[in-house]
């Protein structure tokens, strides 16, 4: 790119930039606001005098929120619900995807539209929820999982990326090496489609990590997950008993702690992922396009 | 390893059975997700019966009452039955124009950006507001929304409490859907975008081109199947408000906005464990998506070659 750019190439691209800029503000501004009230003054908060930098810089929102039991337990429950649904999940996509990717597999129509119908149609919410209940999952953290089944659409993305970026050449030769289905799945396949791997766990962990509606109806109150913890306080508006008891300062300092809470949980709930995806971006592009092609 | 295995490297022209067999393995990686399905996805298909019949769980699905068409009509006549087919149909169809066009116009000015490392963190950071809960982000509404030092107000000077207006509700989940939803709707875009032949780009520069005029005669035609179709797949899904959103942003004096079918759905059934009634105003909305889906699925594939279903 050491071409001599036209004089209305220049102008386009300070047009494009200022354009994308200008996007980039509106969409970045709220979370940096949000980061900098969470180690500010409350009340400088609220009296406009945060837009840019943090007034009276205080860590005691976030110990606030790490202090809390109720939080803490919900950390825990997140924690614990992601790692396990997004194993499941992920192995639940592979072990779909990979005989659906086999173009002489006998059957594999009727179970590609089998799955594919799940996609358009559902029981919908009582339904589901009767069979969640007669199979005896009410407050089991299975039901975060199981009703979910296979997610359809990212199932369709791994199985063309199964047919699609994989050499078949390596898989016919370990075939002929003597490797059964399953050894070639382990050894070749697998070890080979990390991009898209890389992509559905990331999707997976993000989904368990921000789902709480599935918890809000199938798990109790001390088994909630992060996000239906931080409904009370951010939704709800209410602060917690706990909080109260602990508090020295009357009236005047719970409410101000209440309001630093907020801001500090919504970091605190919103970093992990926000941390995590760009290590995979460069994979979205091309997983989707690989997945994108028909096979 | 099993001696079938080795069978499968052989030529093609086997008879089913003999194939069937040779697959064994692949057979069984399929039935943990085949049973799982069946009993969560297949068996509540099956259960949607309840919504003709005025079900008792002591008497199981197909031996409770059978009542018609009395859930529906219940439905139909109920006084808000008006107000939310209304809310849910209007809050969709502006969230659909609203956030169809943003995304492509903006791939667009991403992809012809110059500077890899800017257009980079351009891409990271629109991605992100895609990766928090819908319950941080309405934690984050309500805050900036506050009538009392929320960030809308002091920016504006005012003290509006945006969330008691049901004139505000619209714009309100419109917005905030765009800001979390566009930046992550420019991927499929981008990627298409990225397959364009550069040899069209310097042609098109030889003819003298202006980054406009590359714009509109090589990035807008590629782009266009995409945007068809996926035009065509949100306008599939119309009558699926999110409930999450609505219900986290409802008060009580937003309601003439903000009543939808989802939440209906879930108050009555969940919270009031009128599980007949609940089922028969879900299959209803579920019933008009499904029938919304095939009349675009039908013109798009007449009037495009796109079939997507």
């Amino acid at each position: 790119m050491k071409k001599t750019h036209s004089m209305s190439d220049r102008t386009s691209d300070i047009i494009l930039v200022v354009i994308t800029a200008i996007v980039l503000l509106i969409v970045a501004y709220p979370i940096y606001y949000v980061l900098i009230a969470s180690v500010s003054n409350p009340y400088d908060v609220y009296a406009g005098k945060t837009f840019l930098l943090p007034s009276e810089f205080t860590l005691r929102g976030y110990t606030a929120v790490f202090a809390d039991p109720n939080i803490l337990s919900g950390y825990i429950n997140s924690i614990k619900y992601t790692v396990i649904g997004t194993i499941f999940s992920v192995v639940m996509l592979y072990i779909t995807a990979y005989p659906l990717a086999q173009r002489d597999l006998p059957g594999r129509k009727f179970f590609s539209i089998f799955f594919l119908i799940t996609m358009y149609f559902g029981g919908g919410l009582i339904p589901t929820f009767l069979v969640v209940k007669q199979t005896h999952l009410i407050d089991s953290i299975w039901a975060l999982f199981l009703p979910g089944g296979v997610a359809v659409g990212n199932m369709i993305i791994v199985r063309n990326y199964f047919q699609n970026s994989i050499p078949r050449d390596l898989i016919e030769a370990s075939e002929i090496d003597g490797c059964s289905k399953l050894r070639t799945f382990v050894s070749i396949v697998i070890p080979l489609s990390k991009p898209i791997l890389a992509v559905m766990v990331v999707f997976s962990m993000v989904a368990y990590w921000n789902d709480w509606f599935t918890a809000l109806i199938y798990l109790t109150a001390e088994k909630a997950p992060l996000p239906l913890v931080l409904r009370n306080i951010l939704i709800k508006s209410s602060a917690s008993a706990s909080q109260a008891a602990t508090i020295s300062g009357g009236y005047a300092e719970l409410n101000k702690l209440t309001e630093m809470i907020k801001f500090s949980s919504i970091i605190v709930a919103a970093a992990p992922m926000l941390i995590v995806y760009p290590f995979v971006q460069k994979y979205f592009e091309k997983g989707f396009m690989a997945g994108a092609v028909k096979g | 390893m099993n001696p079938s295995g080795n069978a499968s490297a052989l030529p093609r022209g086997k008879g089913l059975g003999r194939r069937i067999r040779d697959n064994w393995q692949l057979y069984l990686l399929l039935l943990i997700p085949v049973v799982i399905t069946v009993i969560y996805k297949y068996i509540p298909m099956y259960g949607i019966q309840i919504a003709f019949r005025d079900f008792k769980a002591t008497r199981g699905y197909a031996g409770s009452k059978f009542v018609g068409l009395k859930w529906f009509e219940r439905f139909f006549t109920a006084p808000t039955f008006g107000r939310m087919m209304k809310n849910t149909v209007l809050l969709s169809l502006y969230s659909l124009l609203w956030s169809f066009p943003i995304p492509i116009i903006l791939s667009l000015c991403i992809n012809q950006l110059r500077f890899n490392r800017y257009k980079r963190v351009v891409q990271t950071v629109l991605y992100a507001p895609h990766f928090i809960s819908t319950m941080v982000i309405c934690g984050m509404l309500r805050i900036f929304l506050s009538p009392s030092g929320g960030l809308v107000n002091l920016l504006f000077g005012s003290s509006i409490d945006f969330l008691t207006q049901s004139s505000a509700f619209r714009t309100i989940y419109v917005a905030s859907g765009i800001w979390q939803d566009a930046g992550w709707g420019c991927i499929i875009y981008l990627a298409t975008l990225s397959n364009i032949d550069t040899s069209l780009y310097e042609a098109a520069k030889v003819d003298g081109a202006s980054v406009f005029q590359r714009i509109m005669n090589v990035d807008v035609p590629a782009l266009l199947p995409m945007a068809i179709l996926m035009f065509i797949m949100s306008a599939g899904s119309l009558m699926n408000v999110g409930f999450e959103k609505v219900w986290l942003l409802q008060t009580d004096l937003n309601k003439a906005t903000s009543d939808v079918i989802a939440v209906y759905v879930y108050q009555q059934g969940i919270e009031n464990a009128k599980y007949s009634y609940s089922t028969a105003v879900g299959l209803f909305n579920t019933a008009i998506n499904l029938i919304l889906l095939f009349v675009v699925n039908k013109i798009s594939s007449k009037a495009s070659d796109v079939d997507f279903v």
